[in-house]
């Protein structure tokens, strides 16, 4: 049987959750949906989301996990069955494993593009290139076929070489990750210090001919101006309670394995406020400060409000270090795509835990066995989303299991936690060793507020109204005009009917032909990340009749 | 910037910043829990 993991010590757990909360999406997400969504009113309904709906599910995840460590369970299958007589539960666990594979196939590789670009960084690939010759870089980037090294198919070997990295160090177990943690995290602030730093003090002076107006300052206006109109529309709302939620890697599995290790008389309420206002402090302080006013202090604001969004992090930010000269823009360049490598890492290890935790309970691998199986399982559901990149094989992994999967199991956790196991057994499995006095309004909130949150976000998804407009949705509905759903509801995206009506509407053969393509690769990617999931099921399923076994020949 | 966006920005800054800070400081400053505990560093040789 394996040797028993533990933690090194509690900061070090601390950060390793921190880490894995921590993301892409702190530096890159947070500042676009603020602001889509009413600038600096944004921040009102994300703390209170932060506050009725992160915080309980923090606590109900790490309770959940130290619950379940306690029988030596590591993932969230058997996790789940602890806590319940009816079977059925452990596969509701099976999200738990399947979310964690099927994101890291493709967070790796945006992972490994940090990699490559903080290589580029340094050896000055962008030096002396226009702002459209760094997009073109990007979108060569991930055409496969393009290299800029000389290194043929330079993203997928970028991307193996990641994987490489990831598994070695989940080889090494929990001290493997959480000494990556205490590497990361602090060079993570201190990268992102020194670039909010100069996002908070550029002011006027990247004002140039081509943009004369240009100001870091109209882009911190932008993203802190309250206007507080938008606090009355549900839109803004859910936006909030769905960075919150993404924001803090709930709904995933991970911190249930992370706290499985943490015995019952040790305290998981302090750790897990702790670990969530770390990334708080990441996502709010440092987040805010650095792409937003940094873009719009060089290229005006005009220009961030059109092309906010994911793609300014590889696309635009290495056009704009190459203003502050050659050292800065490669230090630059280093520490941006650092913090960003840093912030990817601590959260990929996170993913491969619950695996290795399973594989390890349920049919005895040792870590590295574990980590090596992990690593293969990634690769194989993570080379479609590298090699056909532009036929939206990545977007499906994203949506389907980095976006839905998370909230119903969210929901399903929260609903077994306050309602099946009991809202008074999950409060002393909260307090028990606590070093922290959880108000007791929490129990209402986790028991009534929470699932309410949760579901509200669920159902927003799924039937999201034409435009996100859901007043003019409200009343259509009340007058008898039906209610008219967007092509991203879940509903729609089920159906792929946006792709459809392109389809319909176009004439041209090569655009015909991009589109088949695409509805193929999209069924492609379901009918893989399905068979992931049934996979996984049945190995659940294979582990409980060993159980039975076991505890049948125990007892005889 | 303007006056509202910077109250804000200040406000919502300092606040997560202290509240961040007040967190750690309690973590530091608890009292260890008598051994066996969850941490492998601090075990007894």
């Amino acid at each position: 049987m394996a040797q028993q993991e533990s933690w090194g010590t509690r900061v070090g757990l601390i950060l390793a959750m921190a880490g894995n909360a921590v993301g892409l999406g702190n530096f890159l997400r947070f500042p676009v949906q603020a602001v889509n969504n009413g600038g600096g009113a944004f921040i009102i309904p994300y703390l209170v989301c932060f506050l009725l709906m992160g915080i309980p599910l923090l606590w109900i995840e790490w309770s959940m996990g130290r619950f379940g460590g306690r029988s030596n369970n590591h993932s969230t299958p058997f996790i789940l069955d602890t806590m319940t007589k009816r079977a059925f539960w452990k596969y509701f666990g099976v999200f738990g494993i399947f979310t964690n594979i099927a994101v890291a196939a493709y967070y790796c590789y945006i992972e490994s593009w940090t990699m490559s670009y903080v290589y580029h960084s340094i050896v000055g690939t962008f030096d002396g290139l226009s702002q459209s010759q760094v997009t073109q870089f990007f979108s060569q980037y991930v055409d496969i076929a393009h290299s800029h090294t000389g290194i043929p198919y330079e993203a997928v070997v970028f991307y193996v070489l990641c994987l490489l990295l990831n598994t070695w160090i989940l080889s090494r177990g929990l001290a493997g990750v959480e000494r990556a943690a205490k590497i990361g995290m602090p060079l993570l602030i201190l990268f992102g210090v020194f670039l909010a730093l100069r996002g908070l003090t550029l002011g006027t002076s990247g004002a140039s001919a081509e943009v004369p107006t240009a100001s870091a300052w109209d882009g911190l206006n932008f993203l802190w101006t309250p206007q507080f109109d938008s606090l009355a529309d549900p839109k803004v709302w859910l936006a909030a309670a769905g960075q919150i939620f993404f924001t803090l890697s709930v709904g995933m599995g991970t911190i249930h394995c992370y706290a499985a290790y943490v015995r019952s008389k040790d305290d998981i309420a302090l750790n897990a406020v702790s670990a969530g206002f770390m990334n708080e402090f990441v996502e709010v302080v440092l987040g805010s400060l650095i792409v937003i006013p940094i873009a719009a202090g060089y290229l005006g604001l005009d220009w961030v409000k059109e092309n906010a969004g994911f793609g300014m992090a590889f696309q635009t930010m290495p056009f704009l270090f190459e203003k502050w000269g050659p050292f800065l823009s490669a230090a630059a360049g280093v520490m941006w795509f650092g913090l960003l490598f840093f912030a990817g890492i601590t959260s990929s290890l996170a993913m491969g835990t619950p695996w290795m935790g399973f594989m390890r309970d349920e049919f005895g691998w040792g870590r590295v066995k574990g980590a090596w199986t992990f690593g293969l399982i990634v690769l194989l559901l993570g080379l479609p989303t590298v090699i056909f990149f532009q036929h939206g094989v990545f977007d499906e992994y994203d949506y389907w299991a980095g976006t839905v999967a998370l909230v119903v199991f969210a929901l399903a956790e929260t609903i077994l936690f306050a309602w099946v196991f009991g809202m008074d057994r999950g409060w002393k499995e909260l307090m028990s060793g606590s070093d922290l006095q959880v108000p007791t309004v929490y129990k209402f909130i986790i028991k009534y507020v929470t699932p309410a949150m949760l579901l509200l976000v669920f159902v927003g998804a799924l039937v999201t109204p034409a435009g996100n407009d859901w007043p003019g949705a409200m009343s259509s509905l009340l007058s008898g005009g039906g209610w008219e759903l967007d092509n991203s509801s879940i509903v729609r995206t089920i159906a792929n009917t946006g792709l459809h009506q392109q389809l319909a509407a176009a004439t041209d053969a090569a655009e015909i032909t991009r589109l088949q393509d695409r509805l193929f690769y999209t069924n492609l990617a379901r009918a893989i990340l399905l068979l992931t999931f049934a996979g996984l099921a049945f190995l659940v399923y294979l582990a409980a009749m060993r159980r039975m076994k076991n505890t049948s020949t125990t007892a005889a | 910037m303007n006056s509202s966006a910077l109250l804000l920005m200040v406000l919502t800054q300092l606040s997560v910043i202290a509240i961040t800070g007040y967190f750690f400081y309690r973590v530091y400053t608890a009292p260890p829990k008598p051994e066996p505990d969850s941490y492998s560093e601090n075990d007894p040789d």
